[in-house]
């Protein structure tokens, strides 16, 4: 990846454009300011929510139901895509329900999940796991079929046994792929999470974003949407830090070779 | 007793249809401990489902393969087989010098001596100040340099090649042929070698068995005696060399 050093005025100068024609926007328009807040006022709810501690709870509730429900998923998913993977003969088997279930959008299961678990942590964290699963665990497969079968010879002629090579060559092969299916369910985790808060429980900026639109508080309701974005942007560069630790080895290498 | 035994080796492959093609016809040949030997065939010949068979790595049909007395029922130990492929048989996620220590740790050797012994192989085939590199970084030639070393390594009492250089430029292979002469000079493991190159075989080895079109079949064996060290320049240049070429070369069945 090229990484510029150099400041990027013109992409900042736009988005500075865009906020400066929202906040003009909406003070020409006083009888909109009820949907559309100024940004300043945004800003000024975002700054006394955050001061007062009022948002640090449902902070905190979103980001403990997504690093559980994203763990739970990843150790799952992986780990079950591996073996599918590697031991086609299972994957045949399993292949007809995971595509049944795969392509079902997931937040069609809330409302099963709410029926059979409730409205507590449990049932935010199952629809977490469930849909975070599939992207993993199908690129986890994929990855694993894709290991050059040479690799294995060689791993075999050096006396390494089935489980070894699964450890020491099928899992590190598969890993640009593992992380790529990791990386996709990092945001689905984070929609599952605030959808589900969003029709059960009474923490998490799910929640609170729609609670505080039903207040008629639309500045904390803005407010609350760029806390969850913010969130995302903040998993999403943690993600890609680690990433880069992880695939250490292949920097420069897509570049180098444009197979 | 020899260190390496096949004999009567066959290989069919099973296709759609349900009838067999056969890859491999019925192969016997010795390899005695230090000798460099090669096999030579035409392409598509069978010669990789040959050595894939003496390396463990395919159940042969009927025959049976003996390293060191042992029936050869899944990779022998003592034995490592290099591929042709060495873009393809690097692990892409380790470094160069983490490539060529993988025989030893498979082996559950993390010791200091297996580093030392992985430096001083990539050192040998003068890949010295390489050591951090990954396999991408380098070039087809250094690559399979990497491999050699990593087999090497492993100490083997057998080292099998199934066409080594067969995707090397031309100057490149000469160099490797001369890298690989001087390394097994010094340690003296037994090399099985595959190629398609009538002159890399007499070039480098001892012993040379022909091999018929598919299904591969000894056609002929032949003792090469052109005296060691052996040369890119005068040992090509010998009268006799161009003479075993041309034969082999219609053995193989083209018209020279």
């Amino acid at each position: 990846m090229n990484r510029s050093s150099s400041f990027n005025w013109l992409g900042w100068l736009i988005f500075a454009g865009l906020l400066s024609m929202w906040e003009y926007g909406a003070r020409a328009n006083p009888k909109l300011q009820f949907y559309i807040p100024p940004v300043s006022e945004i800003l000024v709810a975002l700054f006394n929510l955050s001061a007062s501690g009022q948002v640090a709870g449902h902070l905190l509730a979103t980001v403990s139901r997504f690093v559980q429900g994203y763990a739970i998923a990843a150790l799952l998913a992986v780990s079950l895509g591996v073996l599918l993977g590697y031991f086609r003969s299972a994957y045949g088997i399993l292949e007809i329900v995971i595509e049944f279930l795969r392509p079902m959008p997931s937040v069609a299961i809330i409302p099963v999940a709410v029926l059979t678990l409730g409205i507590g942590d449990g049932m935010i964290v199952a629809v977490t796991v469930y849909a975070s699963v599939w992207p993993i665990l199908v690129n986890t497969i994929d990855g694993v079929k894709h290991i050059e079968p040479i690799l294995i010879d060689t791993a075999r002629t050096f006396g390494l046994r089935r489980w070894a090579i699964l450890w020491r060559i099928v899992v590190p092969g598969a890993a640009p792929y593992i992380v790529t299916g990791l990386r996709i369910s990092l945001s689905i985790a984070l929609i599952l999470v605030t959808t589900a808060e969003m029709i059960a429980g009474s923490r998490g900026l799910g929640f609170f974003i729609l609670d505080q639109e039903r207040s008629f508080n639309s500045s904390n309701m803005y407010a609350g949407i760029i806390i969850v974005a913010a969130l995302g942007y903040g998993l999403n560069r943690l993600f890609l830090t680690l990433e880069g630790n992880v695939l250490r080895w292949r920097r420069g290498m897509i570049a180098q070779q444009p197979v | 007793m020899p260190i390496l035994e096949v004999e009567n080796l066959s290989k069919s492959y099973r296709q759609l249809r349900g009838e067999n093609t056969p890859a491999i016809g019925n192969v016997t040949c010795r390899v005695e401990a230090g000798e460099f030997v090669s096999f030579v065939g035409p392409s598509g010949c069978g010669k990789t489902t040959l050595l894939m068979s003496i390396a463990g790595l395919l159940e042969p049909s009927s025959g049976r393969v003996v390293v060191k007395g042992k029936e050869v029922k899944g990779p022998p130990p003592n034995l490592v087989l290099v591929f042709q492929e060495y873009n393809k048989s690097l692990f892409a996620w380790r470094t160069v010098l983490s490539n060529v220590r993988f025989g030893l740790e498979a082996r559950g050797d993390r010791s200091p001596r297996a580093e030392a012994k992985a430096r001083e192989l990539l050192d040998r085939v003068g890949l010295k100040g390489f050591e951090k590199h990954y396999p991408w970084e380098l070039s087809g030639g250094m690559q399979q340099r990497v491999a050699i070393a990593r087999a090497l390594a492993y100490e083997p009492e057998v080292l099998l090649m199934d066409e080594p250089f067969g995707s090397l430029d031309a100057l490149t292979r000469l160099e490797l042929e001369d890298t690989l002469l001087g390394v097994w000079a010094e340690l003296r493991t037994t090399i099985l070698f595959i190629t398609h190159d009538i002159e890399e075989a007499i070039y480098l080895s001892d012993r040379i068995w022909v091999l018929s079109r598919r299904p591969a079949q000894i056609i002929q064996e032949l003792s090469i005696d052109f005296p060691r060290p052996r040369d890119q320049l005068t040992t090509r240049a010998h009268a006799g060399f161009m003479t075993l070429r041309n034969e082999i070369y219609r053995q193989i069945g083209h018209a020279v």
